[in-house]
């Protein structure tokens, strides 16, 4: 005997409600969502072609100095290691057209995100009204995201940015609002007290205190927006998603290491680097000549 | 104030310089009715009360219930019906312990919270139900405030801190730096502009705090727990720097804390505040001495008696005064008739001259001289010398101390025996052990001191 509930609880068919939805949206919005697409792909496009308008090797220098400015030596030598070894490996095309992707993505997440949480700090229920919503598309398995956006816009790079930014942008808010959120009081009502707005008390003490935090948000989202853009692979974003998905499909079991590989690599490398960014760690360049200076002032001043 | 806070004003702020004393109120102050200066600050019935609908809260305090009720209600009584007045030029301190209501009473004061009921005025005008821009412009252009952890800005200098108010309200960077370079001078932290705040210590950093206050120029200086968090001894410097700089300045000062040694150093006059009411307003002698109720009683046990107590609370009326042109056998049958040792000579208006002695008395008359042998081996003290300076004195002088006013006359006497029960605590007031007494203690909030009175002959 079957014990189905069918009897007692009516089926809401939601999966329907939603392809309708969807269905609407593209029979009615579909200006729309071509000027999205061809702005999307445009970004796409000016990025990874810049990231790739210069020969391979210079951009490993290049890459390796900014990782020398912002972090330290050891992380100087890592960058040029790694981005040699993704050269060699012959992954620097799809390595870059994933970049390409991430940076755009990531940058439109940080759009949307930022401003999000800050209102979300500063609003209670308004807070409380997005926190179900951000539950919702963080637990949402990634791969859904895939089939509307696919309806949107066919096969390619867009529909990849358009699951990567949905996918990414959660942490993004949540990490914002933490951090405007868990600025010492005091100090905020120090900044009351003395007559300030509320935007010269946003700009001038909550995101500049809130930074550490907001920028591990910054962080998270760019490398979930690297770990969604290799699932991209499957909608035909291109880049070493592409190359995973080949490997898959021809069981190609050094194809699939080596995209592994470069991706593992790009996302130490991104994460290495906004990371310095959030939380100065004091032995980069840039720090290490600051200090020099401040030693060489102090100095002329006791001479004087 | 109106409500026009155009460029111009910002300009004539920002023309004072920050030392400048409380100069001629600005025009907006309504002019004082038969002489009465307008409060710095007044507050008038002031209850906060945290929690859902507060409304209902004030009204069931009113129908007579208490704190642990309003509790059960999920209200919080922070203030009940605060009322005190500070004068311009006054430091006002309220004292309370943790929980008292102390911190959400100053921050009723410039707005930070909104009170349920009553009302905050500041210079005579009504801050209690202003919009959020006037709201601004009276942060910015008449209270200041000091806290408890500093709250200074750590990614910016300390110059850029201290002219943070000035950055605020948008003037000129020169006229800020030079601004914020003279307050730091004030605190003593001449020439730290370009440090960082973290690479200073507690104490200097407070003083970063003061400097901000200070640069901002208001006449009004709120300090949330301004010292509690430093060291003991740096406190006790702060507190002395403080004192000289509002020597200097004349600010109206009200200050936060829950340390009574703090707050009798301090305060011109002193609220102690208990769950969220004032209990007792008055001078530390006041307090000292005439504790409204058991709980304030004891809070003032353990204070150093000779710290706070001056020679005005403590002198007596003189038993046995002469006019300097009486005979020796007067005085010395004024001596048998009081049973005195000796006799205090005063001249016209009441001017100490010196002391007689029963033995010189007597030997006067033996030879018929007809002048007092008038001694005048006396120390004179002033009516407000603490009583700590004061030992060394009686201990060498035979005659009891005499406390004179500024034109040398006399105010009392201070034998030695007074001296030394001045320093033991009062008993307790006669009072029914009552919990609900404390709450409704009456507020002696007149300004006139009973020994004063003992003292006047």
């Amino acid at each position: 005997m079957s014990t189905s509930t069918d009897s007692v609880l009516p089926d809401l068919h939601i999966g329907d409600g939603v392809k309708s939805a969807i269905d609407w949206i593209y029979d009615n919005l579909s200006p729309v969502l071509d000027a999205i697409s061809t702005s999307l792909l445009f970004l796409v496009e000016t990025v990874t072609d810049t990231l790739l308008a210069l020969p391979a090797l210079v951009m490993v220098v290049l890459f390796t100095l900014l990782a020398l400015l912002v972090r330290s030596w050891g992380f100087g030598l890592f960058t040029l290691l790694g981005t040699l070894l993704v050269v060699s490996m012959d992954m620097w095309e799809p390595a870059m057209e994933t970049l390409g992707l991430v940076i755009v993505a990531a940058l439109i997440a940080l759009l949307i995100a930022v401003p999000v949480g800050i209102l979300a700090a500063r609003n209670d229920t308004f807070s409380a009204a997005v926190r179900p919503v951000l539950d919702f598309m963080q637990t949402m398995p990634g791969f859904v995201y895939l089939v509307p956006v696919v309806i949107f816009f066919g096969i390619g790079v867009v529909p990849g940015v358009c699951a990567t930014i949905i996918f990414a942008l959660p942490p993004g808010v949540r990490l914002t609002e933490l951090g405007i959120r868990q600025v010492d009081s005091e100090t905020v009502e120090a900044g009351e007290a003395f007559g300030g707005t509320s935007g010269q008390i946003l700009w001038g003490i909550q995101l500049p205190l809130g930074l550490p935090t907001i920028m591990a948000g910054v962080n998270q989202v760019i490398m979930l927006a690297l770990s969604m853009s290799v699932i991209a692979g499957l909608v035909g974003a291109g880049g070493l998603g592409q190359e995973v998905v080949t490997s898959i499909s021809r069981l190609d079991v050094p194809l699939g290491f080596e995209a592994g590989l470069a991706v593992v690599i790009l996302a130490i490398f991104l994460d290495r680097l906004t990371g310095a960014i959030g939380q100065p760690t004091g032995r980069s360049l840039v720090a290490m000549v600051r200090s020099r200076r401040a030693a060489a002032e102090t100095v002329l001043v006791d001479v004087g | 104030m109106t409500t026009d806070s155009g460029p111009q004003r910002h300009e004539q702020s920002s023309v004072r310089a920050p030392g400048a004393p409380a100069s001629a109120p600005p025009a907006h102050v309504p002019v004082p009715e038969h002489g009465r200066i307008v409060p710095a600050i007044e507050a008038n019935g002031l209850t906060k009360i945290f929690g859902r609908r507060p409304q209902r809260g004030v009204r069931m305090l009113k129908e007579g219930a208490d704190r642990e009720k309003l509790r059960r209600e999920g209200l919080t009584a922070a203030v009940i019906d605060a009322t005190f007045e500070v004068a311009p030029g006054e430091i006002f301190v309220v004292m309370g312990l943790s929980g008292s209501g102390k911190s959400t009473l100053i921050r009723t004061v410039n707005g930070l919270l909104e009170p349920t009921a009553g009302s905050i005025s500041i210079d005579g005008q009504d801050v209690t139900h202003l919009s959020t821009a006037q709201l601004r412009e009276v942060r910015r252009t008449k209270v200041s405030m000091v806290f408890q952890h500093f709250a200074l800005l750590p990614h910016r200098t300390v110059g850029e801190n201290a002219a943070y108010a000035l950055a605020l309200r948008g003037v000129s960077k020169a006229d800020r730096e030079q601004r914020a370079d003279e307050a730091l001078g004030m605190v003593g932290l001449k020439g730290w502009g370009g440090s960082m705040p973290s690479e200073l210590s507690g104490g200097m950093r407070q003083r970063v705090g003061l400097a901000r206050a200070l640069a901002a120029g208001t006449d009004v200086l709120l300090m949330d727990e301004a010292f509690s968090a430093l060291d003991p001894l740096i406190r006790k410097e702060m507190q002395d720097q403080l004192l000289e700089l509002q020597a200097e300045l004349g600010k109206t000062i009200l200050f936060i804390t829950h340390d009574l040694n703090e707050a009798m150093r301090l305060g011109d006059r002193i609220a102690m505040m208990r769950d969220g009411r004032i209990v007792q307003v008055g001078t530390a002698e006041q307090i000292l001495n005439e504790p409204a109720n058991d709980y304030v009683a004891q809070f003032v046990a353990d204070v150093d008696r000779s710290r706070v107590l001056t020679a005005s609370a403590v002198m007596e009326r003189p038993v046995a005064v002469v006019g300097a042109e009486t005979g020796p056998k007067a005085a010395h049958k004024l001596m048998r008739e009081n049973q005195v040792p000796a006799l205090l000579v005063t001249g016209r208006n009441r001017t100490v001259e010196g002391v007689v002695w029963e033995e010189a008395v007597a030997d006067a008359v033996k030879r018929g001289v007809d002048r007092l042998p008038v001694s005048t081996e006396i120390v004179r003290v002033t009516p407000d010398t603490p009583l700590v300076e004061l030992f060394a004195d009686a201990a060498s002088s035979r005659a009891p101390l005499v406390v004179v006013d500024e034109q040398g006359r006399l105010q009392g006497v201070i034998p030695r025996v007074t001296l030394l029960s001045a320093l033991s605590v009062p008993d307790a007031v006669e009072e029914v052990p009552d919990p609900n007494a404390v709450e409704d203690a009456p507020v002696a909030a007149d300004g006139q001191s009973a020994l004063d009175q003992a003292g006047a002959v």
